[in-house]
């Protein structure tokens, strides 16, 4: 066994754990830990606040399926990244967050900077560690990751007092060990999968609703054999989007507040439902009691407190969600069971597609929502990663981006965080940095962590944030409009920074897109652009995402454009 | 509808704060817990009472079940379970005759009498909740000056 510093440690075992870099900010309890940046190979990204820092973490661990990791100190450094916890948590995205703590003989004193991070964060981490002695440092790492990246992942927290990281001790860097209470994965029960396969063979108008856990288990291919060997047509959850190739014939895109009418008509209709790695939740399927008075439900799931939890099921499948459907593939096989392509249902699915995709109203000015949409689609590889914020840009991103690569689509979905997808799009590219990345933004969201653009310059990572400025907190204000009779209160941004300026006092470049074809260009010079850009596109602060699913009531209940 | 939840954790400090944190943020009640370790002192048992419908105490389970740190969690049946709470009364006596009939109540409950004065008297009894409500009902009229009480704790029988 080596001696060496609680720090030292930490970094070794980080190093160990394959982590090429960490977002952070240094200060004075975290110290010694930045230290020993100056020594080893892992790269320190500095941002200019910690709640980015973790944005940062979470947008490289969905997109890289292992936890991203920030920094922060204690105190102040530590309450930041809270917001950042709780959307991972929200989202279940593998992240490790490690803050620095006061000496441990000053924890409970009200310190300088001392936080009680463990006990603010427990509600919003899917575990925290607090090592005491600075051979515990080892073990807490190899089982922080471990429980983040495994079963439903998570974030965890690492908060390690000063004096542990600057105390040296004998250290140990076990490979094996056990967590008693700790059991991420289940096998799924091969009979409850065979009940399914019947259910949905004997059902007339079936229907798979892909969550956000088909993403976080890469059961794309699983997904799509079942779904054409079945011929059924795939819905998604907001956080499911791109699960499915969103231009394959069987795709009707995401249900919900802001779903595809095709999508939120054809789950109203169907009579059995095969819900894949999804928590019902309220955006996503309206009332829950619409929902359950018409359907078989049949639930696969990671997490058996997610069976039942919002929505009784006729059948539930515990289990990593790719494994559940490798399962059902190979029966499918084994049956050879094959359905027609031309049964009334998917003739009435894709006649319901059709209506929609013809008479769907959008905005009928050069510069709507839509076209922008579709412009930036059309231009953007299949391969390149967007992330959104939260608000009506993100809702818009939802009906007119289609994501045709599974897996390359990445939102605040269960948090709503503002501000979380420009930070997580560095991330994403720090993940990816072969293939485009773009923070598809709203103005009021990108001001929220703006600062990032330091970042993106200074770090050489370039991203592209893509801002549909209405000068508005546009998703409020149409709530104001719709249910406030219009009395429009704190939502106008009164057109303030100026995004070209902005970007360009970073050192980034900012273009002005008002007209298509400044639109068409702005894209191009983005793509080929060597620093991060912003994309500065003026739109109509009047222009709704329609449709829209009023909260409490059932998906069937479109408002629809008029 | 009422539930004893039989929660073995991890002996670490911080786990009762997680657990009763738990209850809080998801919505449930806690309507009495103790805990204490266990022959074995790396864990704890916790042992809940808690209210709810089925889907709920359901849930409850389920969560208790994600938490890292439990290692096992159980509903008890409640006729297949040896469940017991300690109370300590404080009753009033406004005369002699008082005394008398408190100590037959005691008596028939299973419990002990201490530190008699002339005003009041202690009782400690051990039972179940049922019994200790009914107890409780019965000295009202006496006048309770103060009560405490721990909880239950429980164990399933062997075999059951």
């Amino acid at each position: 066994m080596e001696t060496m510093t609680g720090a030292k440690a930490l970094m070794t075992a980080m190093e160990k754990e394959g982590v090429k870099q960490v977002f952070g900010l240094p200060g004075g309890a975290n110290l010694p830990m930045y230290d020993e940046f100056a020594r080893c190979d892992i790269r320190h990204i500095l941002v200019r606040h910690e709640q980015s820092a973790a944005h940062m973490a979470d947008g490289f661990g969905r997109v890289s399926r292992k936890p991203g990791v920030c920094f922060a100190t204690s105190g102040p450094g530590a309450t930041n990244i809270l917001t950042g916890l709780a959307t991972a948590q929200a989202d279940s995205a593998p992240m490790v967050a490690v803050t620095g703590q006061v000496p441990v003989a000053m924890i409970g004193k009200d310190a300088f900077q001392e936080s009680d991070i463990i006990g603010m964060a427990n509600p919003v981490v899917k575990y925290s560690f607090q090592p005491r002695l600075p051979g515990e440092v080892p073990e807490a790492v190899r089982k922080g990751f471990y429980i983040a990246e495994t079963g439903r992942p998570g974030p965890v927290l690492l908060d390690i007092p000063k004096d542990v990281q600057q105390n040296e001790a004998p250290m140990d860097f076990p490979d094996e060990f056990t967590i008693q209470g700790y059991h991420p994965w289940n096998d799924p029960d091969v009979a409850s999968v065979q009940k399914a396969v019947d259910m949905l063979v004997n059902s007339e108008r079936p229907i798979i609703l892909a969550g956000g856990g088909t993403i976080i288990s890469s059961a794309f291919a699983e997904l799509q054999s079942v779904a054409e060997t079945l011929m059924i047509p795939v819905v998604t959850t907001f956080k499911g989007k791109g699960a499915f190739p969103e231009n394959h014939p069987l795709s009707l895109g995401p249900i919900g507040m802001h779903g595809h009418a095709e999508a939120n008509k054809m789950m109203a209709e169907s009579d059995c439902v095969l819900a894949i790695g999804t928590r019902f939740s309220d955006r996503s399927v309206g009332t829950f009691e619409a929902f359950e008075k018409r359907l078989k439900i049949i639930h696969m799931d990671v997490d058996p407190a997610e069976i039942g939890k919002n929505q009784t099921t006729n059948i539930s499948v515990v289990g990593d969600v790719r494994a559940s459907l490798r399962v059902m593939v190979k029966l499918l096989l084994q049956r050879s069971l094959k359905k027609s392509e031309d049964s009334v249902w998917i003739k009435h699915v894709r006649e319901t597609k059709e209506y929609w995709k013809e008479n769907l109203k959008i905005h009928p000015g050069e510069m709507g929502a839509a076209k922008i949409l579709r412009k930036l689609r059309e231009l953007l590889p299949k391969e390149s990663v967007v992330t959104t914020e939260v608000g009506q840009h993100q809702m818009w991103a939802s009906l007119f981006y289609d994501v045709i690569q599974p897996g390359t689509f990445f939102s605040s979905t269960g948090l709503g965080t503002m501000g979380w997808g420009f930070p997580a799009s560095i991330g994403a590219k720090v993940a990816r940095p072969d293939v485009p990345v773009v923070d598809i933004a709203g103005d009021g969201s990108f001001s929220m962590t703006e600062n990032s653009l330091a970042t993106a310059v200074l770090e050489d990572i370039p991203v592209i944030v893509f801002v549909l400025n209405n000068s508005t907190l546009g998703m409020v204000a149409q709530w104001q409009r719709t249910f406030y009779d219009r009395r429009m209160v704190g939502v106008d941004q009164g057109g303030c920074p100026d995004y070209v300026k902005l970007a360009e006092s970073y050192g980034a470049q900012g273009i002005r897109a008002q007209s298509m074809d400044e639109l068409d260009k702005a894209i191009k010079s983005a793509l080929s652009s060597d620093v991060a850009t912003v994309i500065d596109i003026p739109i109509d602060p009047e222009e709704d995402v329609l449709p829209f699913v009023a909260p409490g009531t059932s998906l069937s209940d479109m408002i629809l454009p008029s | 509808m009422w539930a004893i939840l039989s929660i073995l954790v991890e002996n670490k400090p911080g786990i009762l704060f997680k657990v009763t944190h738990l209850f809080r943020s998801r919505n449930f009640n806690i309507d009495s817990i103790s805990v204490g370790v266990t022959d074995d002192e790396n864990y704890s048992r916790m042992t809940i009472t808690t209210y709810g419908d089925d889907k709920q105490i359901i849930q409850i389970v389920k969560q208790l079940d994600k938490m890292i740190d439990t290692v096992e969690v159980k509903q008890l049946d409640e006729h297949k379970t040896l469940f017991r709470e300690l109370c300590i009364f404080n009753i009033k006596l406004s005369s002699a005759s008082d005394s008398m009939e408190v100590n037959k109540l005691v008596n028939a409950y299973g419990g002990k009498v201490h530190d008699v004065k002339k005003d009041s008297l202690m009782v400690e009894l051990t039972a179940t909740p049922a019994q200790i409500q009914a107890f409780e009902e019965l000295v009202k009229p006496f006048g309770i000056i103060d009560v405490a009480r721990t909880g239950v704790a429980a164990l399933q029988r062997s075999g059951a």
